[in-house]
């Protein structure tokens, strides 16, 4: 009982806090203070505090985007296990709900861009559409490859491998593993595949499309997509992660783990540059290819 | 026919009378054909009772030439459709001074203002413009969309605005439309020099206070035959130069941070802070506002101050090279910067782009070089260029012209530091009367040029200025042909025109 109050206690305030070291990571990098890494702590605190201007064109699909994100987003970090500690919910075949639960997330908010009728959110939608179509395939075979490994179809099961780490770590788990930290990347918009920092509404994928959210839907985006860097996160990292012998020494772990992973994407950001858009889609592939082997791997 | 056109030099003034005033016909003629022989119209303008004036650059036989003419109505034949280069001053005739140029196949407004004249304005008849609005060209299909972005933009910039005829993600076409921030500089100069005139000259575009500020001066100097101290010259090479470094290194940092790019971007933003902090060593002023008079200058540099801003330069220096050598170094940069926003150098030449854009296309257009000025003469600074017309061509051609200018500081600075002549600054005499002198900078971004002449009694009766953005503007669209309408920011950026000095 004590563990799944803890676990819901991570989902609900941990996330805000993985942007903020990817933000301070960077920040280093570049040889500048940068922001505290509570900021979007301070930042949620000051939009639910404002009132939120709607385009007159809008209807209340608009904010389905949204409460539609955050609901999935909370709803998924029920089944997924955070580190070698069991997940809330569980059954046979959750995987699959955990996955569509984000393709219903992102359904929402492209329809809610479509919603403002400006052409900038439709061209993002659209980019957004087509490359987490891409997407899709890698995180796909990644299951099929997991769940092929150890014959369940519940996530609980499918992450936590058996045996030492060193008896996990072969071809399969790791190109499960490259794959999934490009859609890691992708789905989480961060360079090389978008830039969640730009001011070039010509340039974005995912920003564009909640351009015309302020005040407390636009705390909800915000927490949302900071939610996804934590529950996409556990997915790679539970895998990746030793068993240890006591829960805390398995919570410690993964928010060791979960806070490296947030500073690795920060170094990423900070040691390359963006793709060109025409590139992305062959990242993306080469997700796909790596998922897939890992599959074909387990085949055989 | 042909006419002999009196050649100009730089900052040189020639009485109005000597100016050729040819027919409309012969005119066209001799624009056409030295055009054709590789001249550029560095400008062509209208007065206020139905003339027009062209200025022709002669870049290799380092000249310039001057001629009018003298329309009997409101309307001339276009040299637009044989001369593209004159495409946006014909539609500022037309908007200035309500002349029609007949056969002008992209006739629209610039500005936005009724013309001064106070003849009927050419698209609104009586009525009052407003910017941005005007008809813009489409592409008609069921999968092409428009885009359009501004005036009004998600940075705090300048405001703009950009219509994209696109399919999918690729641009067909780009019309820009600018305006929005006229303030009605070259009307302000009317009847100058003013008070006001220095300061209204050097925020015609304030990035480039120091280009335009220069090019002020030697107007006002030229047309009042006063030659200034070698020593001010030095010091306003030092000041232009130093102009040019902080935004090259400014622009560097921003195309590394259009691709997301980190390293390069932050380094940048600190190291420009550090050149226009040598501006203010100068002068009081990091852009350099308020340092050059006519005449002379506001504040010279002593051979103390210019000896101490020597070590500060070197570090600063070293601090740009490193930053910048990040940027090379990074293959996923160099990916973005070579696959963007080509411009054909044929397509450069015909619509007249000059500066950094130019010479990125292998034009090797600089004033500094092909039409001498201030310390240039004797200490030429060598013409930095590069072949591919690219987003990487231009910024490789800022990183080169960053070396170029930082050796011309250090020998320039240490010249200073050992000269102790004084750079008194003499009150400048009236200007001489009824007479006309165009005068080039290179600015930063390109060629600055100021046109002027007097009145009867030594007043500006026309006073023009180009801004360099002015002739580039349409190579942006250009370059953005055919490519993905996700580069635009970087396109746009590796040229970094100016609004306002575009709008004045």
């Amino acid at each position: 009982m004590l563990q799944f109050l803890l676990h819901g206690l991570t989902a609900l305030l941990l996330p805000p806090l993985l942007p903020g070291l990817i933000a301070k990571t960077k920040a280093r990098m570049a040889g500048r203070k940068g922001p505290p890494v509570f900021q979007l702590y301070y930042d949620l605190a000051k939009l639910a505090r404002k009132r939120a201007v709607f385009s007159r064109t809008t209807t209340w699909v608009f904010l389905a985007g949204p409460v539609g994100g955050v609901a999935a987003g909370l709803t998924a970090s029920c089944l997924v296990p955070f580190g070698h500690t069991p997940a809330p919910v569980s059954f046979e075949g959750d995987v699959i709900l955990f996955a569509y639960l984000f393709g219903l997330a992102r359904f929402l908010t492209i329809l809610s861009a479509l919603d403002t009728g400006s052409s900038f959110e439709g061209m993002g939608a659209a980019r957004e559409a087509t490359f987490s179509a891409l997407a899709e395939p890698a995180l796909f075979l990644g299951f099929a490859a997991l769940a092929k490994a150890n014959a369940s179809l519940s996530l609980g099961t499918m992450l936590a491998f058996p045996g030492s780490l060193a008896t996990r770590f072969t071809g399969p788990l790791i190109l499960i593993l490259a794959g999934w930290v490009i859609v890691y990347l992708a789905e989480n918009s961060r360079i090389p595949v978008d830039d969640p920092n730009t001011h070039l509404e010509l340039t974005m994928i995912h920003e564009v499309m909640v351009l015309d959210h302020s005040g407390r839907p636009l705390a909800l985006v915000l927490y949302g997509a900071s939610l996804k860097l934590l529950v996409l996160g556990a997915l790679i990292l539970t895998p990746a992660l030793p068993r240890a012998a006591h829960a805390w020494q398995n919570w410690l772990a993964f928010y060791l783990a979960l806070g490296g992973l947030a500073v690795g994407v920060g170094l990423v950001e900070s040691a390359m540059a963006r793709f060109r858009m025409t590139k992305v889609p062959q990242f993306l592939v080469a997700g796909v290819l790596a998922t897939g082997f890992a599959f074909l791997l387990l085949l055989v | 026919m042909s006419v002999e056109l009196p050649v100009l030099r730089n900052g040189q003034h020639l009485p109005l009378r000597e100016v050729p005033d040819l027919p409309v016909r012969d005119f066209r003629e001799a624009i056409l054909r030295r055009v054709q022989e590789g001249d550029r119209l560095a400008c062509l303008c209208a007065d206020f009772g139905l003339r027009l004036y062209a200025v022709l650059a002669d870049d290799a036989g380092k000249a310039l030439r001057v001629l009018r003419t003298k329309l009997d109505g409101p309307r001339y034949p276009a040299l637009t459709p044989d001369c593209p280069q004159a495409h946006l001053f014909e539609r500022e005739i037309a908007e200035q001074a309500g002349i029609l140029p007949e056969g002008h196949p992209w006739l629209k407004p610039v500005r936005f203002h009724r013309p001064w004249t106070g003849a009927p304005d050419p698209w609104m008849g009586d009525g009052t413009p407003t910017p941005g609005v005007m008809d813009f060209y489409r592409v008609a299909g069921e999968e092409v969309h428009e885009v359009a972005v501004g005036p009004v933009h998600a940075g705090v910039i300048e405001p703009g605005h950009f219509r994209f005829q696109c399919h999918g993600e690729r641009v067909f076409h780009l019309e820009i439309a600018l305006g929005y921030q006229h303030r009605g500089l070259e009307k302000a100069l009317l009847g100058g020099p003013h008070p006001l005139s220095l300061k209204q000259a050097e925020t015609a575009c304030g990035d480039s206070s120091i280009a335009h500020a220069w090019a002020y001066c030697r107007l006002l100097e030229g047309l009042a035959d006063v030659q200034v101290p070698e020593r001010v010259d030095l010091v306003r090479g030092v000041a232009l130069e130093l102009e040019r470094i902080a935004n090259h290194v400014g622009d560097l940092g921003a195309l590394s941070g259009d691709v997301g790019f980190l390293p390069t971007a932050s380094f940048c933003g600190r190291i420009r802070g550090d050149w226009l902090n040598l501006s203010a060593e100068g002068c009081g002023s990091r852009l350099g506002r308020d340092w050059l008079r006519p005449g002379g200058l506001r504040q010279d540099l002593e051979p103390a101050r210019a000896a101490a801003m020597l070590p500060r330069l070197d570090r600063a220096w070293a601090d740009t090279r490193d930053a910048v050598e990040l940027l090379w170094g990074a293959a996923s940069v160099m990916i973005r910067f070579e696959a963007a926003g080509r411009v054909d150098p044929d397509k450069a030449r015909e619509i007249g782009l000059v500066g950094v854009a130019a010479r990125a296309c292998g034009l090797g257009r600089d004033v500094r070089q092909d039409h001498p000025f201030g310390p240039y003469g004797t200490r030429p600074v060598p013409v930095s260029q590069a072949e591919s017309g690219n987003v990487h061509s231009r910024a490789w051609v800022r990183w080169l012209e960053l070396g170029e200018s930082s050796r011309f500081l250090s020998s320039a600075l240490a010249a200073l530091g050992e000269d102790d002549t004084a750079g008194r600054t003499a009150p400048l005499p009236p200007l001489a009367a009824d007479q006309l002198c165009v005068s080039l900078t290179e600015g930063w971004r390109g060629e600055v040029l100021h046109l002027a002449w007097t009145d009867a009694r030594g007043r500006f009766a026309r006073y023009k200025i180009v801004d360099p953005s002015f002739h580039n503007w349409f190579g942006l669209a250009l370059a953005l042909r055919g490519e993905q309408v996700s580069d635009f920011p970087l396109c746009n950026k590796s040229f970094n025109l100016s609004y306002c000095g575009h709008d004045l």
